[in-house]
């Protein structure tokens, strides 16, 4: 008789859990207007914004007379684990007849970044940031090997 | 020595998987890209009708060798590499090794920086336990609750994507501290957080923890004793639930763990339902712990002043942290350079692991998938 009995207070709270938990994705089916949840990615591109932090990739900052803060000393590609910056700098000769080193090429190599900001906390004068740009995939490996200094660019005065 | 023509010799004893059938009638393979297994996990099953008769784990299909890795890179860059191991605890990964290149330099972290560590670290581990507890219920065949999890996590993953930059493999945690300052968004959020989660964590538990069909499936089920959970190196979560005492939080106290109240969560029944509750409630632990430090939070720099190039000392040093998988330990060997001489990561996953065939011995071929499902597993950290 026990047994009966256990049995079927164990029929009972089984269809009772059940039915709790039916209860919840009824409710959620019947509220799926209001807590809309999933962004369709494509379509949500206009509205869709990236926090400031986000890494995309690794740019350098040009103002309007095209002049960057890079001065070629090469803290960033120590600091970075895999190989993505390499730099070539160049020497220019300055107003009194001195040579001075100066970035001729920053060679950036977005297919082995991993973006893990280490680049931009090693730079002493914040020349280069993480920007919010997340669609890389292009056809040819080639196109993801980027120069970062605008051609004709040159640094800014003051910046050593 | 052992040479190659004898282990050819020794297999034809065997069978041609290696594997001892011990008079089995089957031997299946489950993996390496098999869905359940959360990964590359290979497992060779011997089978006598359908109880499970061994139960043998092959490893190396993502072996990366982060450990050889690591000892090419400084000590400043080997801490991104660990992200890619436990990817779903990546922040306290990462805060493990921050902690022993710490040890070394004997470096004092400021105020302001171990509480952001540790509110970072107990995010991670909500968000850890979320994702787990979606692909638990998945495992034994509700789909559902793996979309509410992956709704609350999406909260977490914006607050970490808004300071740290990253969704998953953040690097947040430098030697000395933490890399940015928190956004000024950040206390806001996480209160809104707390506050939605508080009322869908009571929904986890209607809907699957109270269910009779999830019980049945776990009840009784992968069951290890005390003792065994020991010998075999068992950590975290999982050998909590055979009431080992074995969380670091509580044993050695890292950063504010000693400052701040929550309970070391323990049940004793060692089956797949004990891993499981204990889960379930350090979800809620976790959750005082953050509620307790949201608003306390010191002010003062983030990251103590350190050198441009770190040198450790000749010496040896280790640390350890709780994961959301267990205990998880780092082991630097410093010849006194800029890159260490030895790297070894101590991972919870990897003795995790090597008790499911203990577990599953003697169970049917239909729980193996639950029980895999409470080790909480994740396999890139397992192989490393």
């Amino acid at each position: 008789m026990a047994f009966l009995k256990n049995y079927i207070k164990e029929v009972f709270s089984a269809v009772r859990s059940s039915l709790k938990g039916m209860g919840l994705t009824g409710y959620y089916a019947l509220h799926h207007k209001k807590e809309k949840i999933t962004q369709q990615y494509p379509d949500n591109r206009d509205e869709l914004i990236l926090p400031e932090r986000f890494r995309g990739e690794v740019v350098m900052l040009h103002d309007e007379n095209n002049e960057h803060a890079c001065t070629g000393c090469t803290a960033c590609e120590l600091a970075c684990p895999n190989a993505t910056i390499k730099i070539i700098t160049k020497f220019d000769i300055t107003p009194e007849g001195k040579k001075k080193k100066a970035l001729d090429t920053f060679v950036y190599h977005l297919e082995l970044c991993t973006m893990c900001n280490l680049c931009i906390e090693a730079c002493p004068t914040d020349a280069i940031k993480m920007a919010q740009t997340f669609e890389h995939s292009v056809f040819d490996r080639n196109k993801l090997t980027k120069v970062l200094n605008k051609p004709g660019s040159k640094i800014k005065e003051g910046i050593e | 020595m052992y040479r190659e023509t004898q282990i050819i010799e020794d297999r034809s004893t065997v069978s041609p998987t290696g594997v001892d059938l011990e008079g089995a009638d089957l031997v299946i393979n489950v993996g390496p890209q098999h869905p359940a297994t959360h990964g590359v996990l290979h497992l060779v099953i011997a089978l006598n009708g359908e109880t499970i008769k061994k139960v043998e784990p092959h490893l190396g299909y993502i072996h990366r060798s982060i450990e050889k890795m690591c000892e090419s890179l400084s000590y400043r860059q080997f801490i991104y590499v660990t992200s890619r191991m436990d990817y779903l605890s990546s922040h306290i990964n990462n805060h493990g090794c921050a902690l022993c290149v710490e040890k070394g330099l004997q470096l004092e972290v400021p105020a302001r920086a171990q509480v952001i560590r540790v509110l970072m670290d107990e995010l991670t581990r909500l968000a850890s336990h979320q994702l787990w507890w979606g692909a638990m219920a998945m495992d034994v065949g509700a789909l559902t609750p793996f979309f509410l999890a992956f709704r609350e996590r999406e909260m977490i993953n914006d607050i970490m994507e808004e300071t740290c930059g990253a969704r998953l493999t953040m690097n947040y945690m430098v030697p000395g501290g933490v890399m940015v300052d928190i956004h000024p968004d950040f206390q806001r959020r996480v209160k809104e957080f707390i506050t939605h989660f508080k009322n869908k964590i009571d929904e986890y538990d209607e809907l699957v923890t109270g269910n009779v069909i999830f019980q049945n499936r776990t009840k009784n089920v992968g069951y290890i004793s005390k003792e065994d959970a020991i010998s075999y190196g068992m950590s975290g979560p999982s050998a909590r639930g055979s009431g080992v005492q074995c969380d670091i939080r509580k044993l050695y106290p890292y950063e504010v763990y000693d400052k701040v109240k929550f309970d070391e969560i323990i049940e004793t029944d060692g089956d797949s339902f004990a891993r499981y509750m204990v889960r379930m409630k350090e979800m809620r632990q976790s959750l005082s712990i953050v509620e307790q430090l949201i608003d306390n939070i010191p002010e003062g720099d983030f990251q103590a002043k350190t050198k441009a190039v770190l040198k450790l000392p000749k010496g040896e040093f280790y640390s350890r942290v709780e994961t959301a998988r267990g205990d998880f330990g780092v082991y630097i060997i410093s010849e006194g350079g800029t890159t260490p001489y030895r790297i070894k990561f101590r991972s919870p996953g990897f003795s995790n692991l090597s008790a499911l065939d203990h577990m599953a011995r003697g169970g049917k071929i239909g729980d193996l998938v639950a029980i895999m499902g409470t080790l909480d597993l994740v396999i890139p950290d397992i192989d490393r």
